[in-house]
């Protein structure tokens, strides 16, 4: 009987990598705030650069998350999600410079309150435009790739002349309100106020779209939808209205991004939207197009490396993050957390 | 003899034909028909942007993916050329080895690009190519040891190619001086390329390329491999994008970013391209013939329209010769809705 030993069933424990292979982007977050620590060695430093990478990170998120839902869902390509950053913050900062008694005040409730109008409007006014966009742009061309891109990207340069007509051509420069001024020390660190704000936002956003996303019935729908559209059609939701309701949301997620970056920048141009979005889509794709937390994860990678690099070596900030889209699709060819489409 | 040059894709139209033939003749004699500098350059602009725009073609019509980094490639040979006539000096020899290297380097990105994003998903690409296509920029504009930054570099080419070389006297009242000689470099390269792009969109890897973007997953059953296709199709309209950039390098004897690499020329391509047929060669030469002709008076004519409704409110601004890019984004997605066979499918279907 010495033969049924090698028949034996077993049931092999997973190997450590294979176990660890889902968490494996989560964890690349902290690693690449370690290996910065390392690189910098300085703590001080390393503590302020690692608050400005997340805070960026966070802004990037916001702008990028509306982007990766309208692909997984209806596989809509928007090259013009640009034009609703830069629509948000030209109508957020024109609030907050009608508003300006409010935003001089060295009351924190007042400049908050301030910040709020010009979030809310610009919101309203971006989701506005992404219905229209929606609408007129994106509805015809529905399933064509190819025309999508080329007529979205037409819709961005209008859009960026039009801001140009309204506005004027020179760029606005923008004060931070009063109270998000300047900046906190800890532990020997500089952090500024208004990164640690925007780090906060983009943290609550975050959760809030998780809680939607995973504990509502919509969030289940648009879950399922970007899984299998044609399976949650036949069960008689209509993904068309569930779908601009999402492009909508996107929209005026990115307009929200806008704000938050015009203020960051403390100047705004019609071009800014376009620049953003290079970021935007090097996110999207190395998250994983349509995946929520992928584009989280990769906003934050890229926000940390951007700043550490930009610290350790100016001039290979630009290629830094093109570098870590190389490494990342060498990794995983369809981004850090693919999604998965049946079919 | 003329169907085996153009490759057996004949216009398949009389009004195609003439007005092709009609621009043919207007560039092939444009330094005797108009004589004048600015409308000998026009022309010289408009055999480089054909070439270029057909080169765009091959991938956007033929392969069916959009890049946005054809103007890098553009780029690269522009500055191949810059970069050798300032460091070797001045002659053909840098002007050879210029152009040579451009082209290398544009086919070695377009390999590395291609390989990297189409293998998973067409779309990927056009990201893609417009992170690094930005980054590239950017980077040519802040290494001004290099590149000369935002004021580009102005270099000298050999005297031969230029107005100081004289070979003859006049004939039919043109000047036989360098500048002669140097427009005929460009006309006559960039008819060979462009009939070389004809060959091949006409050849068996055409078909294929066609094939591919009517159906990729088909294409791929039938048996060819799709990725090897796609990025064979990138590199050659890289390569002949690089070649037209290093012709309108030597014709301009200037670079700059907002020359050859800003983002309104790769939105002039595309608007060539879609106004002029996609999947037709012969829609780059109507498109960049068309569109160049009209850049040229279509921003006086705003500035009139402009002039003309001062007092009200808005519509000086929207009329401002600034705005054409308005207008002509306006157009573009109106021609992808309504025209998406362009000037040339038209033609071919009214017969």
């Amino acid at each position: 009987m010495s033969g049924t030993a090698e028949h034996t069933p077993t049931m092999a424990r997973a190997s450590l990598g294979d176990r660890l292979a889902p968490w494996a982007p989560f964890l690349l977050v902290p690693v690449m705030a370690a290996l910065g620590f390392l690189a910098i060695a300085s703590p001080a430093t390393w503590l302020t650069l690692t608050v400005s990478g997340l805070a960026m990170g966070m802004m990037i998120f916001i702008m990028a998350s509306g982007l990766t839902l309208v692909f997984g869902l209806m596989d809509v390509i928007n090259f013009g999600h640009g034009a609703f950053v830069s629509v948000g913050a030209f109508v957020g900062v024109s609030v907050l410079l009608v508003l300006g008694h409010m935003t001089e005040a060295p009351s924190l409730a007042l400049n908050l309150a301030a910040l709020l109008a010009a979030v809310l409007v610009a919101m309203a006014a971006t989701g506005a435009m992404g219905w229209a966009f929606e609408r007129v742009i994106v509805k015809p061309v529905y399933g064509a790739h190819l025309k999508q891109i080329l007529v979205t990207m037409g819709g961005l340069i209008v859009a960026e002349q039009l801001i140009v007509v309204f506005w004027g051509p020179e760029e606005i420069y923008i004060q931070r309100p009063e109270a998000l001024k300047g900046a906190v020390t800890f532990a020997g660190a500089a952090l500024e106020k208004y990164r640690l704000v925007a780090v906060a936002i983009g943290l609550v956003l975050f959760v809030a779209m998780r809680l939607v996303l995973r504990r509502t019935k919509i969030g289940l729908i648009v879950r399922a939808g970007v899984e299998n559209g044609a399976m949650v059609e036949a069960m008689g939701y209509r993904l068309r209205v569930v779908f601009i309701a999402v492009f909508i949301a996107g929209s005026a997620l990115a307009g929200l991004g806008g704000v938050m970056w015009g203020l960051y920048q403390e100047v705004i141009t019609a071009h800014m939207g376009n620049q953003v979005m290079i970021l935007v889509f090097i996110v999207v794709i190395i998250g994983g197009l349509g995946s929520v937390e992928g584009c989280f994860i990769g906003a934050l990678l890229v926000g940390l490396l951007q700043n550490y690099i930009a610290f350790l070596e100016p001039k290979v900030a630009l290629i830094s993050n093109i570098g870590l889209m190389v490494a990342i699709l060498m990794w995983r060819p369809q981004g850090m957390i693919p999604v998965v489409k049946a079919k | 003899m003329i169907v085996k040059l153009l490759s057996g894709d004949t216009p398949r139209s009389p009004v195609l034909a003439v007005v092709l033939l009609a621009i043919f003749v207007a560039l092939a004699f444009a330094p005797f028909l108009f004589p004048g500098v600015r409308s000998v350059d026009t022309a010289a602009r408009i055999c480089v942007f054909i070439l270029l725009v057909a080169s765009y073609d091959l991938m956007l019509g033929y392969g069916g993916i959009v890049s946005f980094a054809h103007t890098m490639f553009f780029g690269m040979g522009a500055y191949g050329v810059a970069l050798a006539s300032t460091h070797i000096g001045r002659g053909f020899d840098a002007l050879a080895v210029g152009t040579l290297s451009g082209a290398v380097l544009a086919a070695a990105f377009a390999l590395v690009i291609g390989l990297f994003s189409l293998r998973v998903r067409a779309i990927f690409f056009a990201m893609i190519t417009l992170a690094v296509a930005s980054a590239v920029a950017v980077l040519v504009s802040q290494l001004s040891q290099i590149t000369g930054g935002e004021d580009g570099l102005t270099y000298q080419i050999p005297r031969e190619l230029t107005p100081a070389f004289r070979f003859g006297d006049e004939v039919l009242g043109v000047r036989l001086n360098g500048k002669l000689l140097n427009y005929y470099l460009v006309f006559f390269a960039s008819l060979a390329l462009f009939l070389l792009l004809l060959r091949i969109v006409n050849a068996p890897f055409g078909r294929v390329l066609q094939a591919i973007r009517e159906n990729d997953f088909r294409a791929e059953s039938i048996g060819y491999r799709v990725v090897h296709y796609r990025v064979a199709a990138t590199c050659i309209s890289a390569v002949v994008a690089a070649l037209a950039g290093a012709l309108y390098a030597i014709w301009l004897r200037y670079v700059g970013p907002s020359t050859v690499l800003g983002m309104d020329i790769m939105l002039d391509i595309l608007l060539m391209v879609v106004i002029g047929g996609m999947g037709t060669m012969y829609g780059a030469v109507i498109g960049a013939t068309l569109l160049l002709v009209a850049q040229n008076y279509l921003q006086e004519l705003m500035g009139l329209a402009s002039g003309s409704v001062a007092g009200l409110p808005i519509l000086p601004e929207l009329l401002s010769e600034d705005r054409w890019l308005l207008w002509l984004g306006i157009l573009f997605i109106l021609s992808v809705y309504f025209f998406p066979a362009g000037i040339v499918g038209r033609l071919r279907q009214g017969r």
